[in-house]
């Protein structure tokens, strides 16, 4: 049988390091949407919880580390990192390949989400494990806090180069501003 | 202008895309009579102080939500989900 070679959404525009600000792709490997039923929220995380050892999580919240549930919209989560159990009152749409996922990580890299979304991306209101369904310029997106200087960015596949695009002008920007002493 | 989603918090105007008055809400019987469907589909108030608008959150969570907004003093007074004031009859 012919093996297909999997191409990435962003191969070719990552990685990156703009000024301070590293950009590298996250491979996420297996992501699956899940929507519980009006009323099956709890046992539908009972029933995560026992097949994968994560719960289905609150809003703007994310839970575990490997595998992972982040809230993407309401009564909706990404489990990421493992195969969906099969969830009767819930529906489950197989997400793999479907998301770019960009990691950010430097000392400026609150600077450049800034110039890109509308949130309130400061620590003390955004926190580790936090997540948010937002604006990434013209996008809607998911932006995830994973560390004091880092980021997790998300957009649909089809999105890759734009979102590379705003992610590095900005960069250049702010990177630009430090050359000159600002 | 900043809008509390109950799910998300305070967002941004720009994430929110505006329907109109929450009478949508309210929808009549089928066999209500073309009176109250003419009213329910054109007919709106135009109110000089506090008014109940739908909004979707688009570029957010993508809930519908009931705002309370003053038109007078632009003060938003608060929200609920859609589904939620759908259910309650509650106000926002």
């Amino acid at each position: 049988m012919v093996k297909l070679i999997a191409k990435s959404p962003c191969a070719g525009l990552l990685p990156k390091t703009i000024g301070t600000v590293t950009l590298t792709e996250i491979d996420a490997g297996r992501m699956t949407l899940v929507a519980p039923f009006a009323g099956q929220k709890k046992s539908v995380s009972d029933a995560l919880k026992s097949s994968i050892g994560v719960g289905f999580p609150a809003p703007n919240r994310t839970s575990g580390t490997t595998p992972r549930a982040v809230w993407c919209g309401r009564g909706q989560a990404l489990i990421i990192g493992a195969d969906c159990p099969d969830l009767e009152g819930a529906a489950c749409v197989d997400h793999s390949d479907a998301w770019a996922i960009v990691q950010i990580d430097g000392a400026d890299a609150t600077a450049l989400l800034a110039r890109l979304t509308p949130i309130d991306l400061r620590a003390s209101t955004f926190k580790r494990g936090h997540t948010a369904r937002t604006l990434i310029g013209h996008m809607t997106g998911g932006i995830t806090r994973l560390g004091v200087q880092s980021f997790e960015v998300m957009v649909m596949r089809s999105m890759a180069a734009t979102l590379m695009h705003d992610l590095t002008q900005a960069a250049q920007n702010i990177a630009a501003r430090a050359d000159v002493g600002d | 202008m900043r809008l509390p989603c109950p799910l998300c918090g305070d967002r941004d105007r720009r994430e929110f895309y505006y329907q109109g008055h929450a009478v949508m809400l309210e929808r009549p019987l089928r066999d209500a009579g073309a009176n109250a469907w003419d009213d329910y589909l054109h007919n709106r108030d135009n109110p000089a102080g506090e008014t109940r608008d739908l909004w979707h959150h688009e570029a957010g969570c993508g809930a519908w939500i009931v705002v309370t907004r003053n038109t007078v003093t632009h003060e938003v007074l608060g929200a609920i989900l859609a589904e939620n004031a759908k259910k309650t009859g509650a106000q926002a």
